[in-house]
């Protein structure tokens, strides 16, 4: 566990002098921007405009990290071989692979969280006031941390079998197609193939439910989510992270470093 | 009987390549060594002749297609074996957005020291490698030597038992090598074991207990240095200086090379005195007497020289 948590607090501190979290600034710009101007225009929907360009800021700034430093966390380091060294010492495989994750999702921890103060902050600066309700925002956040997770974990099993590239790719093609499972389980009943409809909601289930995430129109009216729905999504993320997790684990455990 | 720091046996590692990784290239074939504890183990061979493969088949980095290693008694997929191994990779790279300080921590850290014990371990190992001064620099800013001493720092940084070093005076000046030739004179003197690969003959020759020579993948010969070039001597060489007014040396001043003012002569072991008599009579002043051995290099050379022509053979045949 010790060496599980000095391999993720590492991948912290990379991120931090890589200068990561830089773009914090850029989502600050915007969400002052954003306050500014929707004190000056709107009339009453000052919530929804806020909340849905924060939370739309978060995931999109989020999602870009997952998948370009969720890709490099093995390529990188079988790359420049800076792991040769590294797994002479008392380290498992695995370790690295679990403490690469946990490093990369604690930075985008930080990152959403410090974005969503930012959120808060020009929420409190166009309503004057922070009710109860606005914790509903708070949910919306944590499910995104929770799709982050999924992201990472998806850009690392591939990038431990496939190039860089590829990596990206595949899990920016994953991520999209994850957006639409619903719509591929509607895909029945005289649209198309009998069989091609059993097959599209076969892998429907395989696929990651990014829909299920996304709470972001409920957020920004402010409707109450159900308690099921977090208990839900938090369980799916953590046995669909721990899935593909140990997938990655089990290749990266075998592979042939250059 | 001498405890074995590492055992190999039958090592053989195939790369598979192609678009559909079909076809195999052999790079490593049955190879059984063993090193013995407590010496300096030179691996030596040109490029490409499998000693890196070798390392990082021992650390775990490839695996064998066929056959099995054991360091300390342990088998190597035992990762408690990699408490007492440090290992140093060929040609360095490390996280660059660290100090060398920083790194040695973070390395020290997967031993279970307490912190106390890595403060003084980091600064005693940047003092070692002589970067005390560079131990709060970014390794961005370092030169390929100066990572080669960070390298040399992490690799015994926990005191191990076997040390393997990877080409480890690859990169650097000749200060840079002395000092690495220190540290593993140092490491022999505590009693550790270090397999060292390289292509620089005259560092085995000088540190190495034993070498084994590799040539394309296949271990051609072990053994103490001087027991590998036979210790039965080619010749003697004289060498010696001829004063401008000196009387014509003949036939032997042109067996004699010329190098400046000084001439070097071969002779056979049985005719060194006639002609030491002649070169006297010629007026030549006598400097120095000494026996001719085949080199570790000639050695090294006759083997490689020996693959090739094999090889040869083996495409012509193929033809």
């Amino acid at each position: 566990m010790t060496r599980i948590g000095t391999v993720a607090l590492n991948t912290f501190r990379e991120a931090v002098r890589d200068r990561v979290l830089y773009n914090l600034v850029f989502f600050a710009l915007v969400m002052m921007a954003a306050a500014i101007l929707v004190g000056q225009i709107s009339i009453g929907i000052e919530q929804i405009v806020i909340v849905s360009l924060g939370l739309s800021a978060i995931s999109i700034i989020g999602l870009l990290i997952s998948v370009f430093i969720g890709v490099g966390l093995v390529s990188k380091e079988i790359d420049k071989r800076t792991l040769y060294a590294l797994l002479a010492k008392p380290l498992r495989r695995w370790e690295f692979i679990l403490g690469k994750f946990a490093g990369l999702v604690l930075t985008l921890t930080v990152n959403t969280a410090a974005m969503a103060a930012g959120l808060f902050l020009a929420l409190f600066y166009v309503k004057r006031s922070l009710e109860q309700a606005d914790t509903v925002v708070l949910i919306a956040v944590y499910f995104i941390l929770l799709k982050l997770a999924l992201v990472v974990a998806l850009a690392m099993l591939f990038s431990c079998f496939t190039t860089p590239l590829l990596a990206i790719l595949f899990t920016a093609g994953l991520y999209i197609a994850g957006l639409f499972v619903h719509e591929m389980r509607g895909l029945q009943g005289g649209l198309i193939d009998p069989m091609l409809g059993r097959l599209l909601r076969w892998i429907s289930y395989l696929l990651p439910n990014f829909e299920n995430f996304d709470v972001m129109g409920a957020a920004a009216h402010g409707r109450v989510i159900p308690g099921a729905l977090i208990a839900q999504n938090t369980a799916y993320a953590v046995v669909y992270c721990a899935i593909v997790l140990a997938v990655a684990m089990a290749i990266f455990s075998q592979r042939n470093l250059k | 009987m001498t405890e074995l720091a590492i055992d190999i046996e039958n090592l053989t590692k195939d790369y598979p390549y192609g678009f559909l990784h079909l076809k195999k290239r052999r790079s490593l074939e049955s190879l059984t060594m063993q090193v013995q504890a407590g010496e300096v183990f030179g691996f030596l061979g040109p490029n490409g002749a499998g000693k890196s493969t070798t390392i990082k088949l021992l650390m775990r980095l490839i695996f064998p297609t066929a056959g099995s290693a054991r360091i300390l008694g342990k088998p190597i997929s035992d990762i408690e074996m990699h408490r007492d191994i440090g290992y140093l990779p060929e040609q360095p790279y490390f996280y660059d957005y660290l100090t060398a300080a920083e790194l040695l921590d973070y390395f020290a850290r997967f031993h279970d020291f307490t912190a106390a014990e890595r403060r003084e371990r980091v600064q005693r190992m940047l003092k070692k490698v002589g970067l005390e001064s560079a131990g709060r620099i970014q390794l961005r800013k370092y030169s390929k030597g100066m990572l080669q001493r960070v390298g040399l720092a992490q690799a015994i940084l926990h005191d191990p038992a076997v040390v393997v070093l990877d080409e480890p005076m690859s990169g650097l000046d000749p200060v840079g090598r002395r000092e690495v030739r220190d540290i593993i004179l140092e490491l022999k003197k505590q009693g550790k074991t270090v397999l060292f690969s390289t292509h620089i003959l005259s560092d085995a020759e000088m540190l190495c207990d034993r070498v084994g020579v590799i040539v394309g993948g296949k271990l051609q010969g072990v053994g103490a240095p001087s027991e590998l070039v036979g210790v039965k001597a080619q010749g003697m060489e004289i060498l010696f200086e001829l004063p401008a007014d000196a009387a014509s040396g003949g036939e032997l001043l042109a067996q004699a090379t010329r190098t400046g003012d000084r001439y070097r002569l071969q002779v056979e072991e049985s005719g060194l005195y006639t002609a030491m008599e002649r070169l006297g009579a010629a007026g030549a002043k006598i400097l120095s007497v000494t026996q001719v051995k085949p080199s570790l290099e000639e050695y090294f050379m006759h083997l490689v020289e020996a693959d090739r022509a094999q090889s040869a053979a083996v495409e012509v045949r193929a033809k």
